[in-house]
């Protein structure tokens, strides 16, 4: 039951991932900010690097409700 | 295609050998050198030489630069240099236990000539929803890749065998996915990876004769982070690595702070008289992938074994379909 699980949760995994993916390509890929000169580019991509680090943080913070949710009786036990 | 066949074979054929060859007189020498390790998984003082990484980083570099003589890409000069890096951080390791950071810092540094190289392409491809441009931040994605699937593949050097059996899915699958997308001088650069973890193999099985130590954990995985940067394949490379990236989750999960595993006291897993592995009773002890295999039930090292090549072969599966994915666009 256990490995059926585990497979389980890589499973959801990949699906995090391929979702997390959409939503980098379509939040992340449009991003540019203009009229701050050679400022531009940096505006870009310092906005790009923080909502990466957001949309991590979400990905990771999911994943670990997840966890706690499929395993939850193995852990108890 | 046609004149990639000769190097691939060649590189192929000495990457398999020279690791096959070197492992016997290695093993000899750490063994008189008396640089081994109990084996705690087995019945008494059994005790087991390390590290292997020396015959592998052989392995990596002389099938690559025969590659690099008929290829001449900056990007195998990269992956040479990258891995190399990886298994002097490793094998500093190995001889003077270093704290929890020393690894992912020297990782980190090991990543720099795929940057200096330039062997990398800064758009970042996912399945079904094509490319994004994030020419800074991919720079600390390079970073980034390198720390986590070194880390990810020492992470899951947990018992004889498993290491080199599972990258021997993940980076066969790797070259898979890159003969898939066309790739194909990318894919012929990650085949030695694949035919080395395999010779080691055959050494570091149950019942191991020698072990990887963290120069030979740190040197595929960050040979296999590499490949998947200049070929870019980085997400298919992620997916490929799901147990192992599974097994860092719920270490980092339960530990909350990086740290090396040797400085935690509390083990997740412990012995049955009978020689198998049950999942401890202790709460304050981290979860991990193996403890969460024999949860239910005492497993042998070998039945432990089995369960993560299924989960690596499912994963595996996973990866080709996610190449798949990257030919549609939605």
């Amino acid at each position: 039951m256990i490995h059926g699980q585990l497979f389980g949760f890589m499973f959801l995994m990949w699906i995090l991932i391929i979702i997390g993916g959409g939503i980098t390509v379509t939040i992340l890929g449009p991003i540019s900010i203009s009229g701050f000169g050679e400022l531009d580019s940096f505006l870009s991509s310092a906005s790009k690097g923080l909502i990466a680090i957001i949309l991590s943080v979400i990905w990771i913070l999911v994943l670990n409700k997840m966890k706690n949710l499929i395993f939850r009786k193995t852990f108890s036990n | 295609m046609n004149e990639l066949i000769l190097p691939a074979i060649i590189s192929c054929i000495i990457a398999f050998f020279s690791v096959y060859v070197m492992m016997p007189p290695l093993i000899k020498y750490l063994g008189k050198k008396n640089l081994a390790v109990r084996d705690i998984h087995k019945k008494g003082e059994v005790m087991v030489v390390r590290p292997g990484g020396p015959a592998l980083i052989v392995g990596v570099i002389a099938s690559e630069i025969v590659l690099y003589g008929f290829l001449q890409l900056n990007e195998i000069l990269a992956i040479i240099l990258t891995t190399s890096i990886a298994f002097l951080v490793g094998y500093i390791d190995d001889r003077k236990v270093m704290g929890g950071w020393f690894k992912p810092i020297g990782l980190a540094v090991a990543a720099l000539p795929i940057i200096f190289l330039g062997a990398y392409d800064s758009d970042l491809a996912f399945p079904l929803f094509g490319e994004v441009q994030i020419p800074i931040l991919y720079l600390a994605i390079i970073i980034f890749m390198i720390v986590i699937t070194g880390n990810t593949v020492n992470s899951i050097d947990v018992a004889n065998g498993i290491a080199s059996g599972f990258m021997v899915i993940a980076s066969f699958t790797l070259s898979c996915a890159l003969f898939i997308l066309e790739n194909y001088e990318v894919a012929i650069v990650s085949l030695p990876l694949g035919f080395i973890s395999l010779a080691f193999y055959k050494y570091h099985k149950i019942p191991s004769k020698i072990f990887p130590g963290d120069s030979g954990a740190l040197t595929l995985g960050a040979m296999y982070g590499a490949i998947a940067i200049v070929g870019e394949v980085e997400v298919i490379a992620a997916v490929a690595l799901l147990p192992a990236v599974l097994n860092s989750f719920l270490f980092l999960a339960t530990v909350k702070k990086i740290v090396d595993h040797r400085e935690l006291n509390e083990k997740p897993v412990e012995l049955t008289k009978d020689f198998k592995l049950r999942a401890t009773k202790n709460k304050h002890a981290r979860i991990s992938l193996v403890r969460l295999i024999v949860a239910k039930t005492a497993l042998s090292e070998k039945e432990v074994a089995i369960v993560i090549f299924k989960l690596a072969l499912f994963s595996a599966f996973l990866a080709i379909i996610t190449t798949f994915m990257m030919e549609f666009k939605i």
